[in-house]
């Protein structure tokens, strides 16, 4: 999709993970190590873009504070370079190019969840939408209560299974309420979490990444 | 009549306690219509306003303030509060609170007391203290009324009965209040709690009440209510007694909360004002309602609030209790950052549980090992190979887990997950670079 908009894409191999499994659940210092790689796979970047809202999240609100911890003087001022050049895909798309209609064709009905770290630490609104409503051949179906959370939160799920299974219980019913074929979502994280009880469930909606529907295209173009 | 108080030492862990709340349908009903409810309310006053997001700033700054200069707060309380006719007793912990009120009850010759609703006295479990002195607590807010006619525990700070809904109060009252009929209506309910606390504020002139704020300034206390129960108690008795934590701006209680104070991190957890906005936008107290977190402190602020109370002696499942969805802090009127201290306390946590033996946790290891692949692309590369051929037993034919074995069977309990595709993104992405003749 981004070639298709005329962009050069690299995927730096020496990537790995962002470290928010590991700071979230408490294990900071196994964290620690990670943002130096980051910084070191993507300083040359024009732009990094991240489809995952809760990765850009961690590494804003707090590779910062990591740098401090680590009294890494270097590492702050490289942050400081490169973190505004971090991207979510969404915001990327709206904010940074200025666009709502990327030449998509999706013909499906669609709702989208807004996943809580970019709802509410990156300030994720109406972009993803206006994307969506785009796409030709898409249906948007808004979802009840979009600002609640599906249960996921990263070990939570595994730490608490009763209550993030009751918490998804309730975010299903809405994705359900909504008709909608598919659900999709600027993280990767909620869209497993509630793919993975709708398989169980057999529920015959599926869920998909926001970057997968804007980079359908119409068969013959 | 006599309650078992919640408390962090003795209540099992937050999944624990969660599951048993989450398998009692009419509670998760009544939490989700209560917090609905407020919701809608508090939505509609928030956008009366323009100027919200100034007032959480100025609210913060005044916290922040306070506690900066807590010492100088609370000695220029005591002076004014002693000017003004009052007497100050500072208590270091809930047992020495406890034992204060009981005294002064005994000295005011106090066979009964009435309450006005005190979280804090919820906190330092007053009621059992003076009840073992032989002297009656009486609650006469409505809603802790009904917790203490109905046996039962607070499971919102503002709103202590949020979990019982009319029938059943209505079935507390009869039985209690030895009604016969008794209507269900608001209208009723209020009109049976009336006549049996109107003899009560007219023959019982010794007080305990709680504070929302104490009032350097004047020495005077505060207290927002809503049902005039409050005010009778404040204004009718001969005696009044009222304790608050030193976080209350001028508090007469520590029970650890300078320790709390001495976080940098943490300390913004005492900007509280015990408003509960959190535990009604809370997803997970949602479902499972106030009693699980084990404390009168329930839902988000009851996470960060109560393992720093307890300094980490107990209650350590409850930083973990919380999805980091960032509800709580979106509402929060004094901007506590509440997810950032959930993530401060779990790393405290988790320093704690690794300690010695503590290293070999499987969690513990789990979380090197991964730590330390990723710390290489040659090892990521390995373990996403090794990862496709670990998991082939559990892969069915359509490609799903259905099981996983271990921590990790939390996961599957309700959930399946998708086995890891053949080929990876960054497999694809290579094999596509060599075919255009790019190098990546």
């Amino acid at each position: 999709m981004l070639e298709r908009l005329g962009h050069t894409v690299e995927f730096p191999a020496g990537q790995t993970c962002c470290g928010q499994m590991h700071w979230n659940t408490g294990y900071q210092k196994e964290a620690l190590p990670l943002v130096q790689r980051f910084v070191d796979q993507f300083r040359d970047a024009e732009a990094v873009v991240v489809p995952s809202s809760s990765c850009v999240a961690m590494m804003k609100d707090h590779y910062p504070l990591m740098a401090e911890q680590l009294k890494d003087e270097t590492l702050k001022a490289e942050l400081k370079q490169l973190l505004p050049k971090v991207w979510e895909f969404s915001q990327f798309l709206t904010d940074c190019l200025g666009l709502k209609d990327v030449g998509a064709y999706y013909p499906h009905k669609v709702t989208y969840h807004a996943s809580c770290h970019g709802l509410r630490n990156l300030g994720i609104k109406d972009g993803p939408m206006d994307l969506l409503r785009n796409v030709k051949g898409l249906e948007l179906v808004e979802i009840e209560n979009l600002d609640r959370c599906c249960g996921f939160g990263g070990t939570f799920a595994v730490k608490n299974p009763e209550t993030s299974m009751a918490m998804l219980e309730e975010k299903l019913g809405s994705v359900l309420k909504t008709g909608a074929e598919v659900c999709t979502a600027c993280d990767n994280s909620c869209l497993m979490h509630m793919e993975g009880s709708l398989h169980r469930q057999k529920a015959g909606v599926h869920t998909i990444h926001l970057a997968e529907i804007l980079a359908g295209e119409e068969a013959g173009q | 009549m006599s309650r078992i108080p919640l408390d962090p030492a003795t209540s099992p862990a937050f999944p624990k306690a969660a599951k048993k709340s989450l398998g009692d349908q009419q509670l998760r009903r009544n939490v989700r219509h209560a917090t609905d409810v407020i919701q809608a309310k508090r939505k509609r006053m928030v956008e009366e306003r323009d100027d919200w997001q100034d007032l959480r700033e100025s609210g913060s700054q005044i916290r922040q303030h306070t506690l900066r200069y807590l010492d100088q707060y609370l000695e220029e309380f005591e002076r004014n509060c002693t000017k003004a006719g009052g007497h100050v007793h500072w208590a270091r912990d809930g047992k020495e609170a406890c034992e204060i009120v009981t005294r002064l009850a005994r000295e005011a010759g106090a066979k009964e007391v009435i309450k006005i609703k005190t979280m804090t006295s919820e906190e330092i479990h007053l009621n059992n203290a003076l009840e073992t002195a032989g002297i009656m607590p009486v609650e006469t807010d409505l809603a802790e009324l009904i917790i203490q006619l109905g046996e039962d525990q607070p499971s919102h700070i503002v709103v202590p009965a949020l979990h019982k809904n009319r029938h059943q109060v209505r079935e507390i009252f009869k039985q209690k209040m030895g009604l016969k009929d008794l209507g269900d209506t608001p209208a009723d309910l209020a009109e049976a709690a009336r006549s049996y606390l109107r003899h009560k504020f007219l023959t019982v002139p010794t007080a305990v009440s709680g504070a929302n704020y104490l009032i350097a300034e004047t020495g005077g206390v505060c207290i927002v209510e809503s049902e005039g129960n409050g005010r009778m108690c404040l204004t009718l008795p001969e005696t009044l007694i009222t304790i608050a934590g030193i976080d209350k701006v001028i508090p007469l209680m520590d029970n650890a909360r300078t320790e709390v104070l001495a976080d940098e991190e943490g300390r913004q957890t005492l900007h509280c004002i015990r408003c509960g906005a959190c535990q009604n936008a809370c997803p997970v107290y949602r479902q499972t309602g106030g009693h699980a977190y084990g404390s009168v402190y329930a839902g988000p602020i009851g996470a960060i609030l109560t393992p720093q109370l307890q300094e980490l002696h107990h209650a350590e499942s409850l930083p973990y209790a919380s999805s980091l969805c960032g509800a709580c802090y979106e509402v929060c009127p004094v901007k506590i950052n509440i997810p950032e201290v959930l993530i401060h306390l779990r790393h405290k946590v988790v320093e704690k549980q690794t300690k010695g033996l503590g290293t070999l946790n499987p969690e513990a290891v789990a979380m090197r090992v991964m730590a330390y692949i990723f710390r290489s692309e040659a090892r990521f590369r390995a373990a996403q190979k090794f990862g496709r051929t670990a998991e082939k037993p559990l892969v069915n034919r359509e490609g799903w887990i259905g099981w996983l074995p271990g921590m990790l069977g939390g996961w599957t309990q309700a959930r399946d997950l998708q086995a890891m595709p053949d080929e990876t993104f960054r497999e694809w992405w290579e094999k596509r670079d060599k075919k255009e003749g790019r190098n990546g």
